[in-house]
């Protein structure tokens, strides 16, 4: 079986969750928030993780390597609000074994 | 007033479907969505992604599978109230509901089917100080009526096809017409970014990238706004300001119907027909809740196939009725047409 990985996540009160993410079953880190239900349902990956509504908007904090953003992400990033320098969609982050020890926080939901 | 069997509100692919499963049962919809178009997310947000899990289909663009619903539904004559949101509901002596929109129009109905999704579709406000006291004094998130634009100056911001095609559409209408974007790129239909570049070279679109609005100013209207262009702080003179940054759904009024609601979602009674805690109101599809709930297409019209028997039940108490195929039974239009399964042919062999 394929190893899980440990992702520090900040939700949108400022609680910090240090969860299991699994790397075998095609998830991404949207999709991670919404499983251990670290976000209201309706609020967090809206269009189902198209890159389409920045509702899974988290800032990356610290410098575990993570894939290039592709052009739907960056467009994307471009009409949301409260974006900074190190803000990605979590929908566009696969979980991979790469991602051990990734630190996101959740954006403000908009 | 518009009467009804079943009022549905939410023209997604399970308030369609609802029509159909409705029809068989001889019951007469209406759906309301605040949406101008049917379809729901799958028309606004991505008809051009294929779904590959409607089963039956390998792949279908989610804007084919709203038009085949559309064609499906065709036979039983759906009333629609587009581009207008369910603002209240009220129920009467008799069981009965009447439901009236935000524009005023009432609908009254044996029952109502709440299948709206993750909510109706808001604009996306940008965070800009004191825009509130802007609203309809200058700065609109929709482009509702062109000709309020004739001969004024606007600025349209945003970097998505709505953005891109409005401007082309008002520059036969506007005297300017400015786009501003945070970056160069947009992200729209090929064509339509061709056009705006092709009316930007003409003189007749300003475009300015990398910019974004800080401040807008005016005393009762607007007149002009601050923008940052490229880290340059510029004011520029407008009559109108258009942000158009995408819609994010809301439950909206619903939320305030006394339904129970639990996750962002209806709670309903799973186990019988979708019922929530008002007798005759059900939630169909994304927008309830139960026990091992999935938000799936395929969910939504088993959930709608129920809550239909379940109000033919309510209008019709004590009447019986059992299940049957459309293979056996046909599908008997409201509109007079009739689907059948042809007639098996007996002939001998000599």
């Amino acid at each position: 079986m394929a190893q899980d990985v440990k992702i520090t996540i900040i939700d949108r009160e400022g609680h910090r969750h240090e969860v299991d993410a699994p790397t075998d079953m095609n998830m991404n880190v949207m999709e991670l928030v919404r499983a251990y239900e670290l976000a209201p349902e309706g609020t967090i990956g809206i269009c189902g993780g198209m890159a389409m509504c920045a509702s899974c908007q988290c800032y990356v904090l610290n410098d575990v390597v993570l894939p290039e953003k592709t052009d739907d992400e960056e467009a994307m990033l471009s009409e949301a609000f409260h974006v900074k320098p190190n803000s990605r969609l979590g929908c566009q982050l696969a979980i991979t074994e790469e991602l051990d020890g990734l630190e996101i926080e959740l954006a403000p939901e908009s | 007033m518009i009467k009804t069997d079943i009022l549905i509100i939410g023209a997604g692919p399970t308030g369609l479907f609802a029509v159909f499963e409705a029809g068989l049962l001889k019951l007469k919809c209406h759906i309301i969505d605040a949406l101008p178009q049917p379809g729901g997310q799958l028309a606004e947000l991505y008809p051009k992604k294929p779904i590959f899990d409607i089963p039956g289909f390998p792949e279908v663009l989610a804007g084919d599978l709203v038009d085949n619903l559309m064609e499906q539904i065709k036979q039983f004559q759906p009333g629609f109230t587009l581009n207008e949101r369910a603002e209240t509901i009220d129920k009467l002596d008799d069981g009965t509901f009447i439901v009236t929109t935000d524009k005023g129009t009432e609908h009254h109905a044996n029952a109502v089917a709440i299948a709206g999704g993750l909510g109706s579709f808001e604009p996306r406000k940008p965070e800009i100080d004191g825009i509130a006291s802007f609203e309809e004094k200058g700065v609109e998130y929709f482009v509702k009526n062109p000709e309020r634009f004739r001969n004024k100056r606007i600025v349209i911001a945003g970097g998505g096809d709505s953005a891109l095609d409005w401007s082309i559409f008002l520059t036969n209408v506007a005297s300017e017409v400015t786009l501003i974007h945070r970056r160069n790129e947009f992200r729209g239909a090929l064509d339509s970014v061709e056009k705006v570049q092709e009316l930007k070279n003409l003189g007749k679109l300003s475009l300015i990238t990398p910019a974004e609005v800080t401040a807008l100013h005016g005393t009762d209207h607007l007149e002009a706004i601050s923008i940052d262009h490229n880290g340059e702080n510029r004011i520029l003179e407008t009559d109108y300001l258009i942000p158009l940054f995408g819609l994010s759904p809301k439950l909206g009024p619903i939320a305030n119907w006394g339904l129970e609601i639990e996750k962002n979602a209806i709670k309903v009674n799973n186990a019988l027909d979708y019922q929530t805690n008002i007798p005759g109101i059900y939630a169909i599809g994304d927008v309830n809740t139960y026990p091992g709930k999935l938000k799936l297409i395929l969910c939504g019209f088993h959930e709608a196939t129920l809550m239909c028997q379940s109000v033919y039940q309510r209008m019709n108490p004590g009447k019986k009725y059992v299940l049957k195929y459309t293979t056996v039974s046909g599908v008997d239009g409201f509109d007079g047409t009739r689907k059948e399964a042809e007639k098996a042919v007996v002939k001998a062999i000599d």
